[in-house]
């Protein structure tokens, strides 16, 4: 099967009914995705599927075929991080780090549907990626810096 | 200041265990009693795999002693001939293909003779079963202050009141896991997500009958702890290592969310009693605390959680006498362990919950009774400590009404409520928060921390502090450019490796800071002063002069290296017959402030503003520090009003995301944090601790204001819409005359 991911054409030899998440962690490596429920609760298994925002726990490999899907692995280019990992990173939206890569796509995935996101629009679309140390502020803080850049 | 690790994080590198793959690596997993406590009468491994590919794993495998090591070493890693209840190990299974082991864990059956069970603190309390001890009480403590019958008897009023809160799941977002690489002639080690490397250390050398240098115990990287990674780690890690030791190969063992929710620990659910004496002008005359909790099947930590949910069941106030009576008992529910705050939030919202309807009694605003009874400098708590820090409580208080709008507030929804739809209120609690260990504790811990320079010139931390997302790293690294007057971006954190770093301690108890960070401060300080005096290095030198003194004492002298080690602060005493004395080296004051609406159609409540003011000695890191607090009352939130434990046959039921609400971002109000600063002579720059107090003031803050909104009192929480209703309906079949009748 053939997947893009992170711009690199992958071929991929695993059952099609296999999670998309156990793919990307244990075939190609990408451990950066993270599994925190299993059942499309936390998002910290997210990743973006042609753009999309989407909880890879849920979706197995022959629904991925052929699109292009970007991992946190595929968002700083050339060792330079992107403005969401940089405002994450200065402002405090990253604590433990377990939930900072899906929540990074996810706040990649806000700014690209609103550019200039208002603070409901930043909740709503957060919503299905839950942080347990950071009550949320700093992220919406990241966001907002974020846009700015 | 960046956080140290934060650019692995965001770039998805940092490496948590779930990460690493060893070869040759099998997969582990734990059978659970499936039944509840009773006699183990056989096991059973039905068809439907190939059992002989398979390591197993049963009590009579264990090398050395069968229990996890920690207090009073009751625990097993695994149950032999008695289960005590019903997420307990029974027996551990491994192979190379991690979904077959998930497969066979469902073949295997486990045949128990059922026992009697208590199911609640009232039947352990009216002893149905005695299933511990003589009397189900796991540990109990008396403390007296004063004379309370006198006490009593000079009370013009006396107001009684019963406080219930819930069990609560830590929900860190990383689930627990361990690989374990173990045999007879290398010894064990264990790679994993954990708080306490040395607790996991000292679990695992009995349990193999092993040296200390024959364990080694390395934290990964951690999403997340809360409490619920300060001691269940010890028993992943020790079924880790008997299923390595068994197969000879490294076994990786990754609890997925339903076993890590159901299986280990949550918040100790609470009951408190409060009878409370006061005079006609607002003075409290006598307080009379009873505080019980639910430790679960086995005592673990339950004796210590108890005891700072006792020490701070009186609060920040000025009563002279107090009676504390509080009790553990066990109950035959999985264990309840630590979640931050470790008891305090428990009996803190029972007693702002009682303040409040005390105030009410005297006929007096909340907050004037509060400033009529506030403790100040000189001034005793209820362990007959005597307040040395300038706490200025009244200060407090009046910023956070200001900040909030209190009085604004109250007088527009008093006018409001009658006729609006939905009901407004505003409520605060007020309390405090000692940090570090209690009494004694901190002595007997007797923690380390080693600077040592590297040959490029930096310097290097090894402490067993762990960093769980709070900050532990970059704070420390913070400390230590100070105390050697150097670059930030030279100080290294060592990863915690029980081989390399001493022990410092336990990561608990908001004691990482204040008491670990003292020591970084002194191991620095004892660094910087043997460069100086080997004449390698000037006064006044600059990050490049230091790095290039200390690379020249390393080639010419040899390693450079110092430590801190812990010392009490002077005058503190503390008598652990009596629970009298010192405490806490310090404590953090605070007034939270919280908004509400509830809707009296849907029985939802949602908050609509929180204020949080608190002194915490010196703030460090002010981005740090606000997210810690921020982070606290977000889940404190969620303990008031939203994270119920549904219990099914002496489990958890609801042991899924789905069906257990943690706040999501489209939840939470706006959360306005606020620091007063008053350094803390013995904290390193001057802070105190800061971790758990957040988890503290939240519930019965919000639970006041709800009472403002409604005139409903509610006493128990999580107050899910459920009881809510409950309350309003019987307020509206309530006859008027019912309602001041006390």
């Amino acid at each position: 099967m053939r997947v893009k991911v992170n711009g690199v054409e992958r071929s991929i030899d695993a059952p099609p009914m296999s999670r998309l998440l156990d793919v990307l962690r244990e075939d190609l490596r990408l451990t950066g995705v993270k599994e925190g429920c299993g059942e499309g609760e936390c998002g910290a298994c997210s990743v973006l599927i042609d753009g999309e925002l989407t909880n890879s726990c849920l979706v197995p490999l022959l629904q991925a075929e052929d699109a292009s899907i970007t991992t946190i692995e595929g968002v700083a280019q050339d060792g330079k991080l992107n403005a969401v990992q940089q405002a994450f990173l200065d402002h405090g939206g990253a604590q433990c780090g377990i939930c900072t890569p899906g929540m990074i796509l996810a706040a990649m995935a806000l700014i690209q549907e609103h550019p200039d996101p208002t603070l409901e629009q930043i909740q709503e679309g957060l919503a299905g990626n839950l942080c347990r140390c950071t009550g949320y502020m700093r992220i919406f803080e990241a966001v907002v810096q974020a846009v700015r850049r | 200041m960046p956080r140290k690790e934060g650019a692995r994080k965001v770039t998805g590198q940092a490496q948590y265990v779930d990460d690493l793959k060893f070869p040759g690596m099998i997969y582990g997993a734990t059978v659970r009693n499936q039944a509840r406590r009773g006699i183990i009468r056989g096991i059973r491994f039905e068809p439907g795999v190939a059992w002989d590919e398979f390591t197993i794993v049963t009590a009579k495998d264990v090398p050395g002693k069968n229990y996890v090591a920690l207090i009073l070493n009751d625990q097993p890693f695994l149950a032999d001939e008695i289960t005590a209840h019903a997420e307990e190990a029974v027996v551990l299974i491994a192979h190379p293909d991690g979904y077959l082991v998930e497969e066979a864990r469902r073949l295997v059956r486990i045949d128990v003779e059922a026992l009697p069970c208590i199911d609640s603190l009232q039947e352990a309390i009216e002893q149905k079963e005695i299933i511990w001890g003589d009397d189900n009480i796991l540990k109990s403590y008396l403390m007296n202050k004063g004379d309370v019958d006198r006490g009593f008897a000079e009370a013009d009023i006396i107001v009684e009141g019963v406080y219930e809160t819930g069990a609560q799941e830590q929900l860190y977002i990383e689930n627990n896991g361990m690989i374990a690489v173990a045999n007879p002639d290398d010894g064990v080690t264990v790679w994993g997500s954990m708080q306490c490397p040395y607790y996991v250390h000292k679990a695992l050398m009995p349990l193999f009958g092993l040296p200390p240098e024959k364990i080694r115990v390395i934290q990964m990287e951690t999403g997340g702890g809360f409490g619920g990674k300060e001691e269940y780690p010890s028993m992943i890690a020790g079924h880790a290592a008997l299923l390595a030791w068994k197969s000879g190969k490294p076994v990786k063992l990754i609890y997925d969310r339903a076993e890590d929710m159901t299986a280990t620990t949550k918040r100790h659910p609470s009951r408190t009693r409060h009878r409370t004496g006061v005079t006609r002008d607002g003075k409290l005359t006598a307080m009379e605390i009873d505080f019980d909790i639910d430790g679960g099947a086995y005592a673990t930590l339950s004796a210590v959680v108890l005891s700072r949910g006792t020490i701070h069941a009186a609060g920040p106030y000025s009563c002279p006498n107090v009676r504390i009576r509080s009790r553990a008992f066990a109950t035959t529910y999985p264990p309840h362990g630590a979640f931050r705050g470790f008891g305090a939030p428990q009996s803190i919202f029972a007693l702002e919950r009682q303040m409040n309807k005390v105030a009410a009694a005297a006929g007096l605003p909340a907050e004037e009774f509060r400033r009529r009874n506030f403790l100040h400098e000189g001034q005793t708590t209820a362990t007959g400590q005597v307040i040395r820090e300038k706490v200025d409580l009244d200060d407090l208080l009046f910023r956070a009404l200001e900040l909030s709008h209190y009085h604004h507030h109250r007088d527009t929804f008093d006018r409001a409520n009658p006729t609006s739809r939905l009901k407004r209120g505003i409520g605060f609690a007020t309390f405090m928060h000692g940090a570090g260990f209690t009494g004694s504790g901190e002595v007997a811990l007797a923690s380390v921390v080693t600077a040592e320079a590297t040959r490029d010139g930096k310097v290097r931390i090894l402490t067993a502090s762990t960093e769980i997302g709070q900050g532990t790293n970059t704070i420390f690294s913070q400390i230590a450019a100070e105390a050697l007057g150097i670059d930030y971006s030279l100080i290294e954190l060592a990863q915690p490796d029980t081989a390399s770093v001493p022990n410092s301690g336990p990561t608990v108890a908001s004691r990482t800071v204040m008491v670990v960070g003292k020591l970084v401060e002194a191991a620095c300080v004892g660094l910087k002063l043997m460069l100086l005096s080997s004449g390698l290095l000037k006064e006044l030198y600059t990050s490049e002069e230091f790095s290039s003194a200390a690379s020249d004492y390393i080639d010419r002298i040899g390693p450079l290296r110092a430590s801190g080690e812990y010392k009490p602060p002077p005058n503190v005493f503390w008598n652990d017959e009596t629970y009298q004395g010192d405490a806490y080296g310090a404590y953090a004051w605070a007034v939270y402030v919280a908004i509400v609406t509830v809707d009296p159609v849907t029985y939802e409540v949602r908050v609509d503003d929180v204020v949080a003011m608190q002194e915490v000695g010196k703030v460090i890191h002010p981005v740090l520090a606000m997210g810690q607090i921020e982070g606290g009352i977000a889940q404190a939130i969620g303990f008031a009003l939203y994270e119920r434990v549904a219990w099914k046959n002496g489990r958890m039921a609801n042991g899924q995301m789905t069906n257990y609400i943690m706040p999501t971002s489209a939840d939470l109000p706006p959360i306005r944090v606020f620091f007063a600063e008053n350094p803390y002579a013995y904290g390193p720059s001057g802070a105190k601790g800061i971790g758990e107090l957040p988890m503290d003031g939240v519930a019965p803050a919000i639970l006041n204001a709800i009472e403002h909104a409604t005139g409903v009192e509610f006493n128990q929480i999580p107050l899910v819409p459920e009881l809510v209703m409950e309350g309003l309906v019987g307020q509206r079949h309530a006859l008027p005359e019912a309602k001041h009748a006390r």
